[in-house]
């Protein structure tokens, strides 16, 4: 498909849209007070690093991103929310202590410097080319052969969570 | 195609919203009209021919309503949750190839997008019914998670045998190979897996329960719940999640007919494919109102053992018979 006309005064903000989802969401999921909002601010933010992988020429791992993130990790997350939570905003005095703070803040500002330094000075490779075009043989073949190692380690991990799942369950049973 | 690419987008878009806006207001007045029919009585017949303009006078009702916020509830929540159910039933049509032309974007893993952009409902049903601070709603929250959750798990087993059969995740690309004569359909493409009907049967009783309709309308069940996670929204509040129902009734029974049925192919050849494929989509849709006012409501754990106990293991089952049978032949 050719590129139309005067695309590139869509794309940009596209692109930007999709920027400013993934910080608003992130701002959202960590500064409201409400836990829901929180989960929200996550789904938002999943849909705008969806975008940004889409942008990367990986529509294949969006899609998967959305699939994931939204469809499970966040309902997930709100299900055990209401299961769980009284719904009004928690004021956790505790917390909020100015050396809490200043730890918080060193702790984030190294992890930031660090990572802003291994981005302008660290010895990158040249830059990627679409290697496949994410067709169903070309994930298959990837997950069977040269990644066949985390293929096997999530399915390990599944296992483990699943029994887990199963362990706690069975407990639970006999609770009352 | 000649038309230059932004207009054609744009007339796609447009089409899209006016397909899924007139769909939505017709499919409630065949809903109510063989509702009426099967319980023996006329249905609408006031609002002109056979009360054809009941659904716009629904519709006038529906936008001059006030729109109320309940007191308590999460206001911002509240207002986003059918924002947030609206654009992603919107944007799976421009997936969907209604015939080998007629298709916005041709996109090789559209058969995930789907399921991607399906998951957004279940989410703006569920904030719904928490945000709107009522008991009702929160009940109809959490029965819709489970049973999303317990049915998702078939209709996938279901998507990755086909996907075995078929070898791409294109939708188009799924309906070409179906070419010909409608033995070559998937649905009779009994070389592949012999258990195929079973395979449909799964996916439509999947696709009932995902779509919320009933005899797996647990969300909203009416008798019960008042209207679910719906209760409190007032005017197109509601008019909106209804829309967004129908149009993922349609979207479900698009995906059967492409995964099933051959899409746009014709059984005898004549007609454009395009009719073909609404010609199927209708009959289908027409079995789904059916099935709802035929069967009476299961009862949850019954929903939940049906998916568990039968469904999973019944797919399970097929899937692993297909990837066998592929394998032999």
């Amino acid at each position: 498909m050719t590129p139309f006309p005067a695309s590139e005064y869509v794309v940009l903000p596209i692109f930007i849209l999709f920027l400013g989802a993934t910080l608003a969401g992130a701002l959202i999921a960590v500064f409201t007070k409400w836990i829901i909002r929180s989960v929200c601010g996550l789904a938002l933010a999943s849909v705008g690093l969806a975008g940004m992988f889409y942008f990367l020429n990986s529509p294949f791992l969006a899609v998967i991103h959305i699939l994931i993130y939204i469809g499970a990790v966040c309902i997930t997350i709100i299900f055990a929310i209401m299961l769980a939570e009284p719904d009004e905003p928690t004021d956790a005095p505790g917390q909020h202590s100015l050396s809490w703070t200043l730890g918080a803040a060193a702790a984030a500002g190294g992890v930031f410097l660090a990572l802003a330094l291994l981005g302008l000075k660290g010895d990158w490779p040249a830059p990627p080319k679409q290697v496949s075009d994410g067709s169903v043989e070309n994930i298959g073949v990837a997950l069977l052969t040269s990644q066949s190692l985390a293929f096997l380690t999530i399915a390990l991990v599944l296992l483990v969570a699943i029994l887990g799942a199963i362990a706690i369950a069975r407990k639970g049973r006999h609770m009352e | 195609m000649t038309t230059v690419e932004p207009i054609r987008l744009l007339l796609f878009l447009v089409g899209a919203a006016s397909f899924v806006g007139l769909n939505a207001a017709y499919l409630v007045w065949v809903e109510r009209k063989s509702a009426g029919r099967f319980q023996r009585r006329a249905g609408p017949t006031e609002v002109g021919y056979a009360g054809l303009l009941q659904p716009i006078a629904d519709a006038i009702k529906l936008m001059s309503k006030q729109l109320i916020v309940p007191p308590g509830a999460d206001r911002f929540l509240f207002r986003m949750a059918p924002v947030m159910m609206m654009p992603p039933a919107i944007m799976a049509f421009a997936i969907l190839p209604f015939s080998e032309h007629l298709v916005a974007i041709d996109f090789n893993v559209g058969l995930i997008a789907l399921f991607a952009f399906s998951s957004f409902n279940v989410i703006a049903v569920m904030l719904a019914g928490w945000s709107s601070r009522n008991k009702y709603g929160i009940i109809s929250a959490a029965r819709v998670v489970s049973q999303n959750v317990a049915y998702e798990i078939p209709m996938m087993l279901v998507i990755i045998t086909m996907l075995l059969v078929s070898g791409t995740l294109s939708l188009t690309g799924i309906v070409e190979q179906q070419a010909g004569a409608f033995w070559n359909w998937n649905l009779f493409n009994l070389a592949a897996n012999p258990l195929m009907p079973v395979t449909f049967i799964i996916f439509f009783i999947c696709m009932l329960s995902e779509t919320n309709r009933a005899p797996f309308d647990m969300a909203e069940a009416e008798s019960e719940l008042v209207a679910g996670a719906y209760t409190e929204y007032a005017g197109m509040g509601f008019g909106v999640f209804f829309m967004a129902e129908y149009a993922n009734i349609i979207i479900g029974c698009a995906l059967a007919v492409i995964l099933f049925f051959g899409g746009w192919h014709s059984p005898i050849g004549v007609f454009p494919g395009v009719i073909w494929f609404l010609l199927k989509l209708y009959l289908l849709i027409f079995i789904v109102i059916w099935v709802r006012w035929t069967f009476p409501r299961t009862q949850f754990y019954g929903l939940l053992n049906l998916s568990w106990k039968i469904l999973i293991p019944v797919t399970l089952f097929t899937f692993l018979l297909s990837s066998v049978m592929i394998k032999i032949f």
